[in-house]
């Protein structure tokens, strides 16, 4: 959980990067994001009435990207790939072992704030499927057994 | 970096950058885009700069993107004075003291390159410059030449003419390779409609899926009611098994930024946006770097050289929603608002972006437009086939021995794509079928193995061209699975704004995945025809409109594998968790106990060296077991 002043401090300097210009509300949420690792509620209020937006309006965004989480994050976000060189190549068996090696459905985080598990449709990165992206890594040519060994890395 | 204001500048900078792509001493240049680096490119890279450093060699290291063939990378060139350009493939830090041994000696006698490249292509100048004069020694002699290997011999590189050729980070090899000569030519020699009617008569198609004719797109933007009026990049590549975009992008930056410049010359815009995806981090780096370059040199700012016309062009920068490839929504998306799509009977090219006049072409057909005006229209009219002029670039990707991508003329038969560049199908499996055009695309079965790969013909078979994914499946891939895998994917990437796509959609999901699961009934099948339709007629966005042409090509091409699953409860691919299950053949298995040993739940018993037996009530179908068994013992049914 983030203090308030981080929050504030955080709001408050992204706004300014980008001179309140309100076209750019997916920008200053993504960088709010990324400095924050989600988007708590008190940064959205702070953003609505600084920069005059309705809260609905940022809501509305804040919900309707799949990059925006509302909730906190772990570390590192473990993201699997579920495009569809990844699908023929087993992704969604990869997806179930992660699932059970990290012990949380996807989409939640792990008790220890460690990882939090995504689903992404491609990454992009089709010619080395089967691909897990952890934080900044694409591990290709996942196996369901290399998993683990992946994992204990970022612990 | 200083201004570039006329030819004679120009020049100085073309002859700074051909010094540096063909150096008089020699260099190593590593392959650095995403696939790249996830395949160790920046260990090799670090390695290579330690061992320079360490050994004190007067080498130069540099970098490109992705030449194409990822299967076989990490990349890396070599190119000594007077010597073909070598490839070594699947390079690791490791091998790096071995390989810098042999250049230090001149020699191939170790590790070997995968092929030579005796020459450099300058497509957009219509020239050629050897890297090396005179006869090849006999040891460079055996490097097979790039082209008379497979992968490359049918390939004619336009759009993606740089990558993996040139470093991305260095304007001036992009301006030695006839970049910004375009630009140059079309400000002060073109007047805006004469460039508007070389594209047309180039008959350059949109290359994002669509097809539609972008000099007439330019045109209706140009002709449009407004003063300010905007150029769009469509960056958001979001069609999954296609990643071409992300490659050029990556590698070849200002061929996409000249294109533009061009383009909103020729249309009267001033200002310009990129849209790149979320997921493409390098690709917007390597982007913000190349248009600081480009604004340094005055291509983008105020009287650009000296002909009084003003550009901007910024980046925007997607948050993760396939819906905003669309144009309407991608447009929404800039304004920095949830990207919805709307309607289209009003034209974007009318009224887009803040309902100003916006032309939008994506990545691959900006890229094409620096290369037209150079050679002009005939010259691009003469590639490809009939109504299909230039190439298309294509990521070859799925069950396939040569995995990457690929830009070929159009036109050329689907079997040379898949049998010849791609190798055919790994493990001796048969092809089964390549799945064109994302998820508003379909499947193109082995009976259509001979069509021409081109708009046109893709679009008569049931599928589209799409972005270019091409993913391919062989006897193991389930088509049912296929469609209800897009289903899937298009059920959460709908916006929800209208009821057919958004509830359409669903049901048709539900179905699917009834049948997945051996729940189908009767007339099922016949369903999901009746709701494909409703979704084409209904549905406001090309999203919803195509979402159920995964649904009918599979239809169409395997309606077997339907009935197999509804009626006798069967899944001939093996795919489908709840109509399959795996045991053990007691003849081949040895008992070594591997599937013992790796099956996560613990469902597989059996003495050492005696044959072993899975326990059905405990399998979960991981499939971990037969993919471990080295004696092929264990078998879906």
């Amino acid at each position: 959980m983030k203090t308030m002043k981080t929050i504030e401090k955080t709001v408050k300097d992204i706004i300014k990067k980008y001179d309140g210009d309100k076209t750019a509300m997916i920008a200053i949420l993504q960088d709010v994001q990324e400095e924050l690792r989600y988007l708590p509620k008190e940064a959205l209020s702070l953003i609505s009435k600084k920069m005059e937006v309705p809260l609905t309006r940022i809501y509305e965004i804040a919900t309707f990207y799949n990059a925006f989480s509302l909730k906190p994050r772990g570390k590192y976000l473990v993201e699997i790939c579920l495009g569809t060189a990844c699908h023929v190549q087993g992704g969604a068996n990869l997806l179930d072992r992660l699932e059970r090696d990290l012990a949380i459905p996807s989409g939640e985080t792990t008790p220890d704030n460690m990882f939090t598990l995504a689903e992404v449709r491609c990454l992009g990165c089709c010619s080395l499927a089967p691909v897990v992206r952890i934080g900044a890594d694409v591990h290709p040519y996942l196996t369901q057994d290399g998993i683990p060994k992946i994992l204990r890395n970022y612990k | 970096m200083s201004k570039i204001n006329t030819l004679e500048d120009l020049n100085k900078a073309a002859k700074r950058g051909l010094e540096a792509i063909i150096p008089s001493k020699t260099k190593i240049v590593v392959g650095v885009g995403t696939s790249g680096i996830a395949s160790g490119a920046q260990q090799v890279y670090d390695a290579l700069a330690g061992e320079i450093k360490k050994r004190k060699l007067d080498i130069i290291l540099s970098k490109t993107g992705a030449m194409g063939m990822d299967c076989i990378e990490p990349l890396v060139d070599v190119l000594q004075p007077n010597k073909p350009r070598l490839a070594y493939s699947k390079m690791t830090a490791k091998k790096v003291p071995e390989v810098l041994d042999q250049i230090v000696k001149g020699a191939v006698d170790g590790i070997k390159p995968a092929y030579r490249m005796d020459e450099e292509d300058f497509i957009c100048l219509d020239e050629k410059k050897p890297y090396a004069k005179g006869p090849l020694s006999k040891d460079l002699k055996d490097i097979p030449a790039i082209g008379s290997v497979n992968f490359y011999k049918k390939q004619l590189k336009l759009a993606t003419r740089n990558c993996g050729m040139i470093n991305f980070e260095s304007i001036d090899e992009y301006i030695a390779k006839g970049g910004y000569f375009s630009l140059y030519k079309a400000l002060t020699k073109m007047k805006p409609d004469q460039i508007i009617d070389e594209i047309i008569a180039s008959g350059l198609r949109g290359r994002g899926g669509g097809g539609f004719p972008a000099g007439v797109k330019w045109q209706t933007c140009r002709r449009a009611h407004g003063d300010i009026k905007y150029v769009i990049c469509n960056g958001d590549e979001g069609d999954p098994g296609a990643y071409m975009d992300r490659s050029v992008m990556e590698g070849d930056p200002h061929s996409v930024i000249e294109g533009m410049i061009i383009g909103a010359y020729a249309i009267g815009a001033n200002q310009g946006f990129i849209y790149v995806r979320n997921e493409y981090p390098l690709a917007v780096a390597n982007l913000q770097r190349a248009i600081g370059q480009a604004r340094e040199c005055g291509f983008i700012g105020k009287n650009i050289l000296g002909s009084g016309f003003d550009f901007d062009l910024k980046i925007g920068k997607g948050a993760g929603a396939f819906v905003c490839g669309e144009s309407t929504a991608l447009m929404t998306s800039l304004e920095g608002k949830a990207g919805e799509p709307r309607a289209k009977y009003i034209h974007t090219v009318e009224h887009g972006l803040w309902d100003r006049p916006s032309n939008l072409n994506n990545v691959e057909t900006w890229a094409n437009v620096p290369a037209i005006i150079s050679r002009g229209a005939k010259w691009f009219t003469s590639i490809g086939c009939k109504n299909n002029s230039g190439t298309k670039v294509f990521c070859l990707v799925g069950k396939i021995n040569n995995i990457g991508m690929v830009e070929i003329p159009m036109g050329i038969p689907l079997k040379d794509i898949i049998y010849e560049i791609g190798g055919g199908i790994p493990g001796g499996k048969k092809f089964k079928a390549v799945q064109t055009g994302g998820p508003s695309g379909g499947c193109l079965p082995i009976e259509l193995i001979d069509i021409s790969v081109d708009f046109d013909a893709l679009w008569n078979a049931g599928s589209m061209m799409g972005s270019g994914g091409m993913i391919v499946m062989d006897e193991t891939t389930c088509m049912v699975d296929i469609a209800r895998y897009f289903i899937d994917f298009l059920e959460f990437e709908s916006c929800g704004k209208c009821v057919p796509c958004r509830e359409g959609v669903q049901r048709m999901n539900e179905i699917l995945q009834d049948i997945c699961d051996g729940k189908g009934k009767e007339g099922d099948i016949e369903l999901l025809e009746s709701m494909s339709k409703g979704l084409v007629d209904g549905a406001l966005c090309a999203l919803g409109s195509t979402a159920a042409n995964p649904i009918l090509s599979t239809l169409k091409y395997f309606r077997n594998e339907y009935i197999a699953h509804v009626r006798d409860k069967k899944c001939p691919a093996g795919v489908c968790k709840a109509l399959i299950r795996f045991s053990i053949v007691k003849d081949k298995c040895t008992g070594c106990g591997v599937c013992l040993k790796k099956c996560p739940s613990e469902c597989i018993s059996g003495e050492k060296k005696k044959v072993h037996v899975i326990d059905q009530t405990k399998c979960i179908k991981c499939g971990v077991c037969k993919e471990s068994c080295k004696f092929d013992a264990i078998i879906v049914e």
